[in-house]
C-alpha cells in the first residue's frame, strides 16, 4: 500500500433482478412488486448510509423457445414512479433508475428526472441504457430498432440534450442535431443536483468512451480484484481527453454477497444458494440460451448435449447477447470433463459464484482492499433474496467498514451528488 | 334512494415544485374524505409544475384513502409507458391510481419533441382512444392468478395466463404483455374531461372525438358546462350513451374566502336534479379553498347526510362505487365460448 489517505467506499444496492440470481423459493422470499418491498430495501439502505438505491428496466418480457420464460421472477413497476413514491419515505438515499434512451425522447425524459430530482430534493440518478433490438421494439412507436452503431451516437446526443434542458431555466433550448431536431423549455427550474447523476453500465470500447465522456458512475461488471483494476485504470485514463480529473467518474462494480457467522459457514450458504439459481430446468434455459436449440429432452443430471450450437438462432429474446456460441460451448465441455461436472453443475460452476463469501469480518476486509487498491470506487450490492437480502450486510458489515474509517457514519450532505463527492455541474 | 354524492378536486398550483405543498394540499383533501385528487399537466414549458404522475407517486405514501389522478397526455408519450405508468401509481398507493387522460395540441410541445407535427384535435383524440385501448389491455395483460411461484415444477408464472395484446392502430402498434403485472385495481379509474358543447348537435369534430374517447373508456367523466340546463342536457346525453356505470363530476369553481362563498358553494353542491354524480372541485387558492373545503363546506354536507363520514373502502374504486374488472383474457366459463378453436384449445389444454 502506498500511503495516500484511504479511500471512502460508495455504496449502493440493487432491487432484486428479473433473473435467476434472485431466489424466489426461498420462504423469506417476498413480494417483487408491491411496495412494501421497495421500501423496505430502500430503507435498509439509508440505514446503511449506502449512497444509492437501484432499479434495472427491462421493457419486454424475457423469452424462450418463443414463449415468455417463467422460471425466474417476472414482472415489475415502472422505476422511476417507484423511485418518486421512495423519495417520500427517505430523507438522504440516492434514487437510480435505469432508463433506456432508444424508446424515450430527450424532453419527455428529461423533464421526468428534473421531476424527481425536485421532488426528492436532489437525489435522482439514471442509469443511461441502449437498446437496438426489435424485440423489446415490438412495444414501441420507434418500433424496432436503432442500428447497433447508433446505439451511442442517439445515447451521448441524448444525454448532451437532457443536460442541455436541465441547464434551459428561463431560456429556450434549441438543438439541431444527427439524432435530434428539437425546442423546449422544461415547466421546472433547474433541478436541485444540476444534473442529476448520470450512470453507464456498456462495457465495450466505445461504452467505456462514452462512459469517460458522459458519467458521473460505472456500473461495471468487472467484480474480480484483476478484471476490476484493468477496468479501473483503462477507464480512468480515458478521462483526461476529455479534461476530467479521475475522481470526477466512479467505478462500482455490481457484486453479489453471501454472509455466515463464519468464512465456512457463509461458503456452505453461497453453495447452497448457487444451487437454488440454478434449478433443472434453469440450467436447461441456460444450455439452450448458448446451444440455440430445444433441449428440453436434455438430462440435467448427465453431460453436456453431445449436438454442437447453432450460432443464427434467435432462440433467447430480450436477453444480454452472449458471445460466440460454439466457443462457448467448447469451453464448458473441456471444462466439464476436467471436474467431471454433469449440465447441471456446469452452469453452477461456470455462472453466478458470489463475488463476496465470508463472515462480515472478511467480506468487509475484502471489499475494503478491492476499493483501497483501484478494483473499484464501491460497489453496487445484489442480494439474492427480496426485500431482506441486505439486512445482514447492513447490520454486520456496514459497522465494520465505519470501523476501518473507510465508510462515512452519515450522511454529510442532502444530495446524491454529494454522497458521491461530485461537483455541482457548472451552467454551459 | 338517492345516488350517493362524489367529490373531487384539482391540487394544480401553479409555481409549485415542491413534493410538500401538494403533500398538504392532498392530506385536506384526505380530511374531507374526498374521492380523488387530480393534477393537471402537459409539455407546455408554463405553468411552472413538475410531472404530475411524480407528484401523485410522492404524495401517494403520505396519504392512504384518497384517489390520485394526474393527467398524462398520449399525443407524445409512449402508450407502453403511460401504462406501465399509471400500473404503477396504483401499486405504489395500493389501489388509488386513475388516469386522466389529455392530449397535446400545442407547436410549442410538438417541437419539443421534434418527432411529428401537430394535428387537428380529433385525430389526437382518436389517437388517445387507441393509448386508452392499449393501456387497457396491458393492465389485463396479466391475469391477476398469474404468479403461481410453483417451485415443484421451478415456475415463477403460469405464462398461460400472460397474454399478448397485439394491438394494430393508425399510429402504433404494441404487442405485450405488460412489464407489470396487473394493478391492485385491475384497471385503474381513466377519467376524461368533456365539456358541454363536445355534446351539442353542432360540436366540432374535435369535441365528437373527445366523446366517443369518454364513452368508451371513462369510468369518469369532468364535465365542464356553463349553466345548470347544459348541464343536465350534457349529463343526460352522456348517461344515455355511456350507461349507469358512468361517474359524471361537474366542474365546480370553488373560491372560498369567505362565509357567503361557503353558502354559495354548499347551495350548490346540495342542488338535487343537476343529472351528475358529484362535483370536481377548482380551487382559486388551493391552500385556502380545500382547508375551508374540510373545515366547513364537508361537516356540514355530512350533517344533512348528503356525503359520506369518511372512507369505507380502500380503493379508489371502492370510492366510486364502481366493481373491480376481471381480466378480459381470464378464461371464465363466458369466455370460453369465444375463444374455442383449435388454436384456443391447445392454449387450455396443455
Amino acid at each position: 500500500m502506498t500511503d495516500r489517505p484511504l479511500k471512502q467506499i460508495h455504496l449502493a444496492a440493487h432491487f432484486p433482478g428479473v433473473n435467476n440470481t434472485t431466489v424466489w423459493s426461498d420462504p423469506a422470499s417476498g413480494s417483487h412488486i408491491e411496495f412494501d418491498s421497495f421500501r423496505h430495501l430502500a430503507e435498509t439502505a439509508e440505514r446503511g448510509k449506502f449512497d444509492f438505491f437501484f432499479l434495472a428496466e427491462g421493457l419486454r418480457l424475457r423469452e424462450n423457445k418463443g414463449r415468455i420464460h417463467d422460471l425466474d421472477v417476472v414482472g415489475r413497476p415502472e422505476s422511476i414512479t417507484v423511485l418518486n413514491a421512495l423519495a417520500a419515505v427517505t430523507t438522504r438515499l440516492g434514487l437510480a433508475a435505469t432508463v433506456n434512451a432508444t424508446f424515450n425522447e430527450p424532453y419527455e425524459l428529461a423533464r421526468r428526472f428534473a421531476s424527481l430530482d425536485h421532488l426528492s430534493g436532489g437525489r435522482a440518478a439514471w442509469n443511461v441504457v441502449t437498446s437496438s433490438d426489435a424485440f423489446t421494439g415490438e412495444n414501441f412507436r420507434r418500433g424496432g430498432y436503432l442500428d447497433r452503431a447508433d446505439r451511442y451516437t442517439r445515447a451521448a446526443e441524448f444525454v448532451q440534450l437532457a443536460r442541455e434542458f436541465w441547464d434551459g431555466g428561463e431560456e429556450t433550448v434549441r438543438h439541431q442535431g444527427p439524432q435530434f431536431d428539437v425546442e423546449g423549455r422544461l415547466s421546472l427550474p433547474r433541478p436541485p443536483q444540476g444534473h442529476p447523476v448520470v450512470i453507464q453500465a456498456g462495457d465495450s470500447d466505445e461504452g467505456r468512451e462514452f462512459a469517460a465522456a458522459t458519467a458521473d458512475v460505472v456500473f461495471s461488471r468487472h467484480s474480480t480484484l484483476a478484471d476490476g483494476q484493468a477496468f479501473h485504470a483503462d477507464v480512468k485514463r480515458r478521462l483526461a481527453a476529455y479534461g476530467r480529473k479521475p475522481d470526477e467518474l466512479k467505478i462500482m462494480p455490481g457484486v453479489t454477497f453471501t454472509l455466515g457467522d463464519t468464512d465456512a459457514e457463509a461458503a456452505e450458504l453461497a453453495a447452497e444458494t448457487r444451487r437454488a439459481q440454478v434449478g433443472a430446468p434453469t440450467a436447461i434455459a441456460f444450455l439452450e440460451q448458448v446451444w440455440g436449440i430445444d433441449l428440453s429432452d436434455h438430462d440435467p443430471d448427465g453431460p453436456l448435449p453431445a449436438v454442437d450450437p447453432d450460432p443464427g438462432s434467435a432462440l433467447a429474446q430480450g436477453r444480454v447477447r452472449i458471445g460466440d456460441p460454439l466457443a462457448i460451448a467448447a469451453k464448458w465441455r473441456t471444462l466439464a470433463t476436467e471436474k467431471k461436472l454433469t449440465s447441471r453443475e456446469l452452469v453452477i460452476e461456470v455462472t453466478g459464484r458470489q463475488s463476496f463469501i465470508g463472515s462480515p469480518a472478511t467480506v468487509a476486509e475484502q471489499i475494503d482492499f478491492f476499493v483501497q487498491n483501484d478494483a473499484a470506487d464501491g460497489f453496487i450490492l445484489v442480494p439474492h433474496l427480496t426485500p431482506g437480502g441486505l439486512d445482514t450486510f447492513v447490520d454486520r458489515v456496514v459497522p465494520l467498514l465505519q470501523e476501518r474509517g473507510v465508510f462515512r457514519t452519515d450522511y454529510s450532505g442532502t444530495t446524491l451528488r454529494e454522497h458521491l463527492g461530485l461537483p455541482l455541474p457548472g451552467r454551459r | 334512494m338517492p345516488r350517493p354524492l362524489h367529490l373531487s378536486a384539482a391540487l394544480d398550483s401553479p409555481g409549485h415544485v415542491d413534493a410538500g405543498h401538494y403533500a398538504a394540499l392532498a392530506r385536506l383533501a384526505e380530511r374531507a374524505a374526498l374521492d380523488f385528487v387530480t393534477l393537471d399537466d402537459s409539455f407546455t414549458p408554463e405553468p411552472r409544475r413538475p410531472d404530475a404522475l411524480a407528484t401523485l407517486a410522492r404524495i401517494a405514501p403520505l396519504t392512504e384513502r384518497v384517489g390520485l389522478v394526474p393527467t398524462v397526455t398520449t399525443t407524445h408519450t409512449e402508450p407502453f409507458h403511460t401504462s406501465i405508468s399509471v400500473n404503477t401509481l396504483d401499486w405504489v398507493s395500493r389501489g388509488r391510481a386513475g388516469w386522466l387522460v389529455g392530449v397535446s395540441a400545442t407547436e410549442a410541445e410538438a417541437k419539443a419533441f421534434g418527432r411529428r407535427p401537430t394535428a387537428p384535435a380529433d385525430a389526437l383524440w382518436a389517437e388517445a382512444a387507441d393509448a386508452a385501448e392499449v393501456a387497457a389491455r396491458l393492465w389485463d395483460s396479466w391475469e391477476d392468478d398469474a404468479e403461481i411461484r410453483d417451485a415443484a415444477t421451478g415456475r415463477f408464472i403460469d405464462r398461460d395466463k400472460l397474454h399478448y395484446i397485439d394491438f394494430e392502430g393508425a399510429h402504433f402498434s404494441v404487442r405485450g404483455p405488460s412489464i407489470t403485472p396487473r394493478p391492485p385495481q385491475g384497471r385503474p379509474v381513466v377519467a376524461v374531461p368533456v365539456t358541454a358543447a363536445d355534446l351539442a348537435p353542432d360540436a366540432s369534430p374535435g369535441g365528437r372525438a373527445r366523446v366517443s374517447t369518454a364513452i368508451r373508456y371513462a369510468d369518469v367523466v369532468l364535465l365542464d358546462a356553463p349553466d345548470h340546463t347544459a348541464r343536465l342536457t350534457a349529463a343526460t346525453e352522456l348517461r344515455l350513451r355511456a350507461g349507469e356505470h358512468l361517474r359524471i363530476l361537474a366542474r365546480t369553481e370553488a373560491a372560498l374566502p369567505d362565509a357567503a362563498a361557503v353558502e354559495r358553494l354548499l347551495a350548490e353542491l346540495a342542488a338535487t336534479g343537476a343529472g351528475v354524480d358529484g362535483f370536481h372541485l377548482v380551487p382559486a387558492d388551493p391552500g385556502r379553498d380545500l382547508a375551508a373545503l374540510a373545515e366547513r363546506v364537508v361537516p356540514i354536507l355530512r350533517a344533512r347526510g348528503l356525503f359520506r363520514a369518511g372512507y369505507a373502502g380502500r380503493t379508489l374504486r371502492d370510492h366510486l362505487g364502481l366493481a373491480r374488472p376481471a381480466s378480459r383474457y381470464a378464461a371464465g366459463p363466458a369466455a370460453a365460448t369465444d375463444s374455442a378453436g383449435p388454436a384456443a384449445l391447445a392454449e387450455v389444454t396443455r
